[in-house]
C-alpha cells in the first residue's frame, strides 16, 4: 500500500468521525429544541488566552492518562484502574514531598519517582493476579479503584490535616513548588513546568513501542498472543511488565498540577481523569501521536463546555455526549478503514501476481 | 439405476461465477450430477471447490450462472433454502457439541421434524440401522471416535431429509481403515437413492469410490471423466495442469551426530492426565524423522514441548549435547531451533503486520533484526528482501501485510525465515497443509536442502505420501505414545494406517 494511503486513510477516518459526531449532536439539540447555532458558535469560538492555558495544561494531563491506558491496550490489557492508580500515587507523592526530606527540586524528582512506583505497584497487583490466578484485569482494576478511593480517605483521616471541612496532606515546602511557563504576558500563570512530563512520556513510549525489542514483543503479544508465544515471548512476563509500566505512567497524571498549583494532595486534586484517559487512548488508536491529538480534542471540548451554559444556555452535558459519540465513531471508522485497506491490499497483490503469472506463461510459451 | 432417474440430473450447474475482491474464485463452472451417483469433485487447494460447494449449499450467492436441482431452477440464499430442497452438507470440520448426545446434536435446530423425544430417537435409530451407521442416539459425542462423529454429521443431514449430500473432504481426518468404512456407508447411501458429492484431493480414494469425476482447476471445470478412463497420475495432471512433483529423498545424508535427543518425555494436561507417554527418540544431523499419526494423538503436544511452550512432567530434551528441558522458548530458539508451526495464522505470523516485521517474529533477539535492545528495521528489511527472492515468495513488496499473501506464499516466507540464522533443528508441522502444488514442491525442496545442509528435521504430517517421500525414519504416534518405527523405503500407507489406529490385527484380517 502506498505511503499516502497508510497516512491518509486514518486521517480521513478521524475527520469523518468528527463530522458524524457533530451531525448527531446537532440532531440531538434540534430534538431537544436547544440553541443549535449558539452551540456551534460557542464551540468554534477561539478560546481566550486564559482558556488556552487551561487547554494546554489539560492536554498534557490527559496525554499522560491516555498513554497510561494505551500501554495496557497495546498488550490487550484493559487497565481500567488508571483512575485509582493516579489518585493513590498523587497521595503518596504529595505526602512524600511534604516531608521535605530532600532539598528543593531533588525533592520533586524523588516525589515523581514515588508517584511512579506507587502507580506501578497498584497496577502490578492486577497484573500479578492475572498471571497467577487468571483474574481478569478488568474486574481487578475496577475493584482496586474502589479500594484506592477508600484507602485514600482512610489515610487522609489518619495522617492528613484539616483545612476547613477538607482533609489534605501537609503543604509541601516552598522550594519544592514548581512554577509555570508563562505563555501570554496578560495571564499570570501558564503551562505547568511538569507538563513537560507528557512529551517526555510520549517520546519514551514511541521509542519503546516502535524501536525496541521489548516494544516488538509487546505489539506481537497484543496482535496475536499465540504467535508471540511461539516466537518465544513470555506472555506472563509481558502482562506484569506492561501493567507496571501502565501504572507508572498513570502515577504521573496528578503530578504536574499538584506541584504547580495545589502543593498538597487533597480536595483540589482532580478526579475522573483516569477514565477520560481510556477514551483518549481509544481516540488516539494507542499511538503516541494519536493520543496527543485525542487529548487535545478532549481538552478543547471540555473547556468550551464550560462556556456553553453561560453563552448559549445549552447544558454542557451535550459535550460529554459528543465526546462519547466521537470515541465510538472513531472506533467504528477505523474498523471500516482497516477492512477497506486489507481489501485494497489483497486486490493489489492479486492483480500484481496475475500479471506476473501471465508473464510466466508467456515466457514458457516462448521457450517451448 | 433406472432410466428416468438418469434423465433428470440431480444437480445442474451452468456458468457459475463468483468473484471475491482480488480473486476470481469460480468462473464458467458447468457440472451435471446424475441422480443416485457418487460424484467426486477434485482439484488442488485453492482451486475453488469449497466456494462452489458453499454456493450450492446457499452459504454464498453466485455472481452469475444458474443452479437447477432435480430439473427445477433454484435460487439459494441460505443453507435453510438448500435443506428445504433436499441438499445437505457435511463440513470438513465437525460442528458437534461434545457434551451433547448424538440425539441432542441431531435434533438441534431441527426440533420441528420429530420433536426431541422418542419420535426423534426412533427416527435416528431407523436411519442408523438403514445405512449401517451403528450409532446409539444416547451416546455422548465426546465419547465417539472421529469416524463415528462423521457419521453423526451425515446422520444430521439425512435426518433433515437431504437426498443430495455434499461431503467436503470427508477423509481428511480419517485413517485408511476408517476411510474404507466411510466408503461402505456412502455406497449404501447411493444404493438407497441418495446422490453424493464428494470433494477431495486424494485421488486413490476418488478413483475407488466415485462414479463420475469433475476436475476443477483455477476456479473452473476443466474435465469430466469416468474413473475407469483415467489413472491417478493422469487425474493429478488434470488437477495441476502440468507434470506432478513428488517428494523423494535422494541418498541418505544421515550422520552419526545426534542433534536432538528426547529421553523418557512425559507431558500431563492441566488435570494430570497423560498427554505424552514415554517418548524416546533421537534425530541425527542430516536426518528427517517423520511422525505419523491421526490428528490429536499428541503431535501438537510433542512439538510444543520440544519448542518449550509446554513444560514436560518428566523426561529430558537434549539439543546438540546440551540439556534444554528447562529452557524458555526464546532460549531454545536462539540456540537454533527453526519452527514451521502447524497453524501458520495463529502461531507463525502477525497477519496485520508487514512482512519485514514478520521477519523479526521468532528472531527478536538475533541479528539482523535487532541491535542490542533495539530493533534494526533496515537489517530486517534487507533480510526480508533476501528471503522473498531466495524462497520465491510472491509479494508486491516487503511492506505488504502478511494477511494479503496466499497460503503458499505465507508458508514459503515462514520456511525462509526459519531457515535463517543458521538453525540446527527444524521442526516442520504439516508444512504443506493448505498450500498449492507449486509451493508444496518448493517447500519439499527446502526441507530436503535443510537435510542436506546437516540439520536435524522433525517432520509432522498427515500426508502419508509426504512422510514416506521425505523421511529417513518414520515413527507412529498413537494416544501420546510412539508405537511403531518404520523404514520409509519399505512401508506402505496401509501399514502406517494400521499402526496409526492401533488396529494391526484387525487390518490384517481385512486385507
Amino acid at each position: 500500500m502506498s505511503r499516502w494511503m497508510r497516512l491518509g486513510l486514518p486521517v480521513a477516518a478521524v475527520v469523518l468521525a468528527l463530522v458524524f459526531s457533530g451531525v448527531v449532536a446537532t440532531l440531538v439539540l434540534l430534538f431537544t429544541g436547544d440553541d443549535v447555532v449558539g452551540f456551534w458558535r460557542v464551540l468554534f469560538t477561539w478560546p481566550s488566552e486564559r482558556d488556552l492555558v487551561d487547554i494546554i495544561n489539560m492536554t498534557a494531563i490527559l496525554y499522560l492518562s491516555g498513554a497510561a491506558a494505551a500501554i495496557g491496550f497495546r498488550m490487550n490489557l484493559f487497565n481500567i484502574g488508571v483512575e485509582g492508580q493516579y489518585r493513590l500515587a498523587g497521595l503518596f507523592a504529595g505526602a512524600f514531598a511534604a516531608q521535605g526530606l530532600l532539598p528543593g527540586k531533588l525533592n520533586v524528582a524523588a516525589a515523581i519517582l514515588v508517584a511512579m512506583a506507587v502507580g506501578a505497584l497498584w497496577a502490578g497487583i492486577a497484573g500479578v493476579l492475572r498471571v497467577w490466578r487468571g483474574v481478569s484485569e478488568v474486574i481487578s482494576t475496577i475493584m482496586l479503584n474502589a479500594i484506592a478511593g477508600s484507602l485514600i480517605g482512610f489515610l487522609l483521616v489518619k495522617w492528613g490535616e484539616s483545612t476547613g471541612n477538607a482533609r489534605n496532606t501537609k503543604m509541601m515546602p516552598e522550594d519544592s513548588w514548581t512554577g509555570f511557563f508563562r505563555l501570554f504576558p496578560d495571564v499570570s500563570d501558564g503551562a505547568y513546568h511538569l507538563s513537560l512530563l507528557a512529551p517526555l512520556v510520549g517520546i519514551a513510549f514511541f521509542i519503546l513501542v516502535y524501536y525496541t525489542r521489548f516494544g516488538f514483543d509487546l505489539r506481537a503479544a497484543g496482535a496475536s498472543e499465540s504467535a508471540a508465544v511461539s516466537s518465544g515471548v513470555s506472555v506472563k512476563k509481558m502482562i506484569v511488565v506492561s501493567m507496571l509500566l501502565s501504572g507508572a505512567v498513570a502515577g504521573l497524571i496528578g503530578v504536574p498540577m499538584m506541584f504547580s498549583e495545589a502543593h498538597q494532595y487533597g480536595s483540589a486534586f482532580q478526579t475522573g481523569l483516569g477514565f477520560t484517559g481510556i477514551a483518549v487512548a481509544l481516540l488516539g488508536r494507542n499511538h503516541p501521536m494519536g493520543i496527543a491529538f485525542g487529548a487535545l480534542i478532549f481538552a478543547f471540548l471540555g473547556q468550551q463546555a464550560n462556556l456553553l451554559n453561560i453563552l448559549a444556555g445549552v447544558s454542557p452535558d451535550i459535550v460529554n455526549m459528543t465526546q462519547g459519540i466521537i470515541v465510538l465513531s472513531v472506533v467504528i471508522a477505523f474498523e471500516v478503514i482497516r477492512r477497506l485497506a486489507t481489501r485494497i491490499e489483497q486486490r493489489q497483490v492479486a492483480t500484481q501476481l496475475d500479471a506476473e503469472r501471465q508473464g510466466d506463461t508467456a515466457l514458457k510459451g516462448a521457450s517451448a | 439405476m433406472t432410466k428416468d432417474l438418469q434423465a433428470v440430473p440431480a444437480i445442474e450447474l451452468r456458468g457459475i461465477g463468483k468473484r471475491f475482491p482480488g480473486v476470481i474464485a469460480n468462473h464458467d463452472i458447468d457440472i451435471t450430477i446424475t441422480s443416485g451417483t457418487i460424484h467426486a469433485l477434485v482439484g488442488e487447494n485453492g482451486a475453488g471447490k469449497s466456494t462452489l460447494m458453499k454456493i450450492l449449499y446457499g452459504v454464498q450467492k453466485p455472481d452469475s450462472g444458474t443452479i437447477a436441482v432435480n430439473g427445477h431452477q433454484v435460487s439459494l440464499s441460505s443453507p435453510s433454502d438448500a435443506i428445504a430442497i433436499g441438499v445437505g452438507m457435511v463440513f470438513q470440520h465437525f460442528m458437534l457439541a461434545d457434551n451433547f448426545t448424538v440425539l441432542e446434536n441431531v435434533v438441534l435446530g431441527a426440533e420441528k421434524i420429530a420433536g426431541i423425544g422418542d419420535d426423534a430417537r426412533n427416527r435416528i435409530r431407523q436411519i442408523s440401522d438403514d445405512y449401517g451407521f451403528d450409532l446409539d442416539p444416547d451416546d455422548l459425542v465426546e465419547d465417539l471416535g472421529v469416524g463415528e462423529r462423521q457419521r453423526v454429521e451425515i446422520l444430521k443431514v439425512l435426518y433433515r431429509g437431504a437426498k443430495i449430500i455434499i461431503l467436503d473432504e470427508p477423509t481428511a481426518v480419517l485413517v485408511p481403515q476408517e476411510v474404507d468404512a466411510l466408503f461402505d456407508n456412502l455406497r449404501e447411501l447411493k444404493d438407497q437413492g441418495h446422490t453424493l458429492i464428494f470433494i477431495s484431493h486424494k485421488l486413490d480414494e476418488v478413483l475407488s469410490v466415485a462414479d463420475d469425476i469433475t476436475v476443477i482447476r483455477k476456479g473452473t471445470t476443466v474435465a469430466s471423466v469416468k474413473p475407469a478412463e483415467v489413472n491417478a497420475r493422469q487425474l493429478a495432471e488434470l488437477m495441476v495442469g502440468s507434470v506432478l512433483p513428488s517428494p523423494s529423498t535422494e541418498g541418505s545424508t544421515v550422520t552419526d551426530k545426534v542433534l536432538l535427543e528426547v529421553i523418557d518425555l512425559e507431558l500431563d494436561d492441566a488435570t494430570g492426565r497423560p498427554e505424552l507417554v514415554d517418548i524416546d527418540f533421537a534425530i541425527h544431523a542430516g536426518e528427517i524423522l517423520g511422525i505419523a499419526g491421526v490428528e490429536g494423538n499428541g503431535q501438537t503436544e510433542l512439538v510444543e514441548t520440544i519448542i518449550g511452550m509446554r513444560r514436560q512432567a518428566r523426561g529430558t530434551i537434549m539439543l546438540a549435547g546440551e540439556e534444554i528441558s528447562e529452557w524458555s522458548t526464546r532460549r531454545r530458539r536462539e540456540t537454533g531451533v527453526g519452527y514451521i508451526p502447524e497453524d501458520r495464522h495463529r502461531h507463525g505470523l502477525l497477519l496485520d503486520a508487514p512482512l519485514w516485521e514478520n521477519r523479526i517474529l521468532g528472531h527478536q533477539t538475533r541479528p539482523p533484526s535487532v541491535k542490542g535492545p533495539f530493533l534494526n528495521p533496515p537489517g530486517a528489511k534487507a533480510d526480508t528482501g533476501r528471503i522473498v527472492s531466495a524462497y520465491d515468495v510472491r509479494t508486491p513488496g516487503i511492506t505488504t501485510t502478511a494477511r494479503a499473501l496466499s497460503g503458499g506464499n505465507q508458508q514459503k516466507f515462514i520456511v525462509g525465515r526459519e531457515m535463517s540464522s543458521d538453525p540446527i533443528l527444524l521442526i516442520a508441522s504439516h508444512p504443506t497443509r493448505g498450500v498449492d502444488v507449486g509451493a508444496q514442491a518448493a517447500i519439499w525442496g527446502h526441507i530436503k536442502r535443510a537435510r542436506k545442509a546437516g540439520l536435524a528435521v522433525l517432520l509432522i504430517s498427515a500426508d502419508l505420501d509426504e512422510l514416506i517421500g521425505l523421511s529417513d525414519t518414520i515413527k507412529v504416534i498413537l494416544r501420546g505414545k510412539l508405537v511403531a518405527t518404520f523404514d520409509p523405503q519399505s512401508v506402505t500407507p496401509q501399514q502406517l494406517g494400521s499402526a496409526m489406529t492401533g488396529a494391526d490385527a484387525i487390518s490384517e484380517e481385512r486385507s
